[in-house]
C-alpha cells in the first residue's frame, strides 16, 4: 500500500484555550445557581400554653431571674430581679460579644455562686424589636450555655422602661 | 549601539492540565448541584451559630416576610396531594386531578384558599412574580381559627395519614420582620399545642 511519508510524526497540537474558557464559564454558572449553604434550623421549645388555668404560674426566686427587654435599633435593656426593685440594672446595651454576652456570663456565675441554682433568663421582645433580635438573643443563650430561658410577653412596665431609655 | 534582538514569539502554554482541572471542578459542581428554586417570597434569614441542618423531609415551613405576609408549604411532594384533598374537603373547594398534580410540584403558596385555584393554574414564572401572592390570612375570625392555623393542622393530618409520621414545623422569617408578625405565627402554633419548632437561620461567621 502506498503510504504518505510526511517526514516524521508531528504531535498534533490542539489549542485548548477556548475549551478552558468554556469550562470555567460553566463552573461559574453552576456555582451561582447552586444553593451552597443549606439553611440551619434552630430548635425552640415554648412552654405549654394552658388556656384553662391561666394563673397557674410557677413562682421563681427574684434573685435568679435576669430579664432582657428587646427594644428598637438593635438595643436591649436588662435587669436582674424585679423591675421595681432591681438587684442590678436596668441597663441598656447591644447584642453580641461586646454587648450582652459579658453580662450574661457574669450573671450566670454570680447567681450560681449566691443561690447554688442556675440563672433563669426571661426574654421579652417588644413590638418594635425585629425577628433578627429574637434569633440573636436565642443564639446568645446557646453561646453562653444558659439552659433555662423563656420567651415571655412584654408588659406595660417594661414598655415604660424602654420608652424612658429611648429605645421604643 | 547594537540592539539586542528580542525574539517575539507568541508564548504557547500547554492548556491540557488546566482543562482537566476545570472539567473535574465542573463535573463536581454538576453532580452536587441542587438547583435553586425561584421563591415566591424571598426572605433574608437572620444568622446564628447553630450548626444543625434543616431536615429535608417531614417539614412544614411557614415563611414570613414582606411586612407580615405568611406563606406555607410542605416538603414532600407525595404528601402534598393528600394535603390538597384535605384542604378541598375542609373549605369546600374542588380540585381536579390535574390541579392536584400541579399542586404537588409547588413548594409553597401564599394566598387564601379561595384563590388557590388561580395560583395552581399559573405557570411557575407567573406564580413567583413579586407581590402577586398576598399571604395566607393569619387572623382568626370570630371563634373560627385563622386559615393558616387550619392549613397547618390539615398538613399535620396529611402527614399522619400518608406517612404515619409527625410533621415538624419551621418558621422561616425575614430578619427585618417586626416581632409581632412572628409572634402571631408562634401563637398559632402554640394554640395547636405545637410547642417545639425550628427557626431557619443562616450560618454566622466564626468571630461573633
Amino acid at each position: 500500500m502506498a503510504e504518505l511519508n510526511t517526514g516524521g510524526k508531528a504531535q498534533p497540537k490542539v489549542d485548548l484555550t477556548a475549551m478552558v474558557d468554556l469550562a470555567f464559564l460553566l463552573i461559574t454558572f453552576f456555582m451561582l445557581t447552586t444553593s451552597l449553604s443549606k439553611p440551619h434550623a434552630m430548635d425552640v421549645n415554648m412552654p405549654d400554653k394552658d388556656k384553662e388555668n391561666k394563673d397557674d404560674n410557677l413562682d421563681v426566686a427574684d434573685n435568679r431571674t435576669l430579664t432582657l427587654v428587646l427594644g428598637k435599633n438593635n438595643k436591649l435593656a436588662w435587669y436582674h430581679g424585679l423591675l421595681d426593685n432591681p438587684i442590678d440594672g436596668p441597663t441598656v446595651t447591644g447584642y453580641g460579644k461586646e454587648g450582652i454576652r459579658p453580662v450574661l456570663l457574669e450573671k450566670l456565675k454570680q447567681v450560681q455562686q449566691s443561690t447554688g441554682k442556675g440563672l433563669i433568663v426571661v426574654i421579652r421582645p417588644s413590638e418594635v424589636s425585629t425577628y433578627r433580635n429574637l434569633v440573636d438573643i436565642l443564639d446568645e443563650m446557646k453561646i453562653v450555655n444558659a439552659t433555662q430561658y423563656m420567651i415571655g410577653d412584654i408588659g406595660s412596665a417594661d414598655t415604660e422602661l424602654l420608652k424612658r431609655d429611648g429605645i421604643y | 549601539m547594537p540592539k539586542i534582538k528580542v525574539k517575539r514569539a507568541a508564548p504557547s502554554i500547554d492548556m491540557t492540565a488546566m482543562c482537566d482541572v476545570s472539567f473535574i471542578l465542573l463535573s463536581f459542581f454538576i453532580s452536587t448541584a441542587t438547583a435553586r428554586q425561584p421563591e415566591a417570597l424571598p426572605v433574608d434569614t437572620p444568622a446564628s451559630t447553630v450548626q444543625i441542618k434543616v431536615p429535608d423531609t417531614n417539614l412544614g415551613t411557614i415563611t414570613v416576610g414582606d411586612g407580615g405576609k405568611a406563606f406555607f408549604g410542605i416538603s414532600d411532594p407525595n404528601v402534598r396531594e393528600r394535603f390538597l384533598e384535605r384542604i378541598s374537603e375542609k373549605f369546600g373547594v374542588g380540585f381536579t386531578a390535574e390541579e392536584k398534580k400541579r399542586f404537588s410540584l409547588m413548594d409553597n403558596f401564599g394566598v387564601p384558599v379561595a384563590n388557590l385555584k388561580q395560583i395552581i393554574d399559573m405557570n411557575s414564572a407567573e406564580r413567583t412574580r413579586p407581590g402577586l401572592q398576598k399571604g395566607i390570612p393569619t387572623d382568626s375570625v370570630g371563634n373560627n381559627p385563622s386559615e393558616l392555623s387550619v392549613l397547618i393542622k390539615e398538613a399535620r393530618y396529611a402527614y399522619k395519614e400518608s406517612k404515619d409520621e409527625e410533621m415538624r414545623v419551621a418558621i422561616k422569617g425575614d430578619a427585618n420582620e417586626q416581632y409581632p408578625a412572628i409572634k402571631k405565627i408562634i401563637d398559632i402554633l402554640q394554640d395547636q399545642k405545637l410547642n417545639k419548632f425550628s427557626l431557619i437561620t443562616n450560618l454566622r461567621g466564626e468571630n461573633y
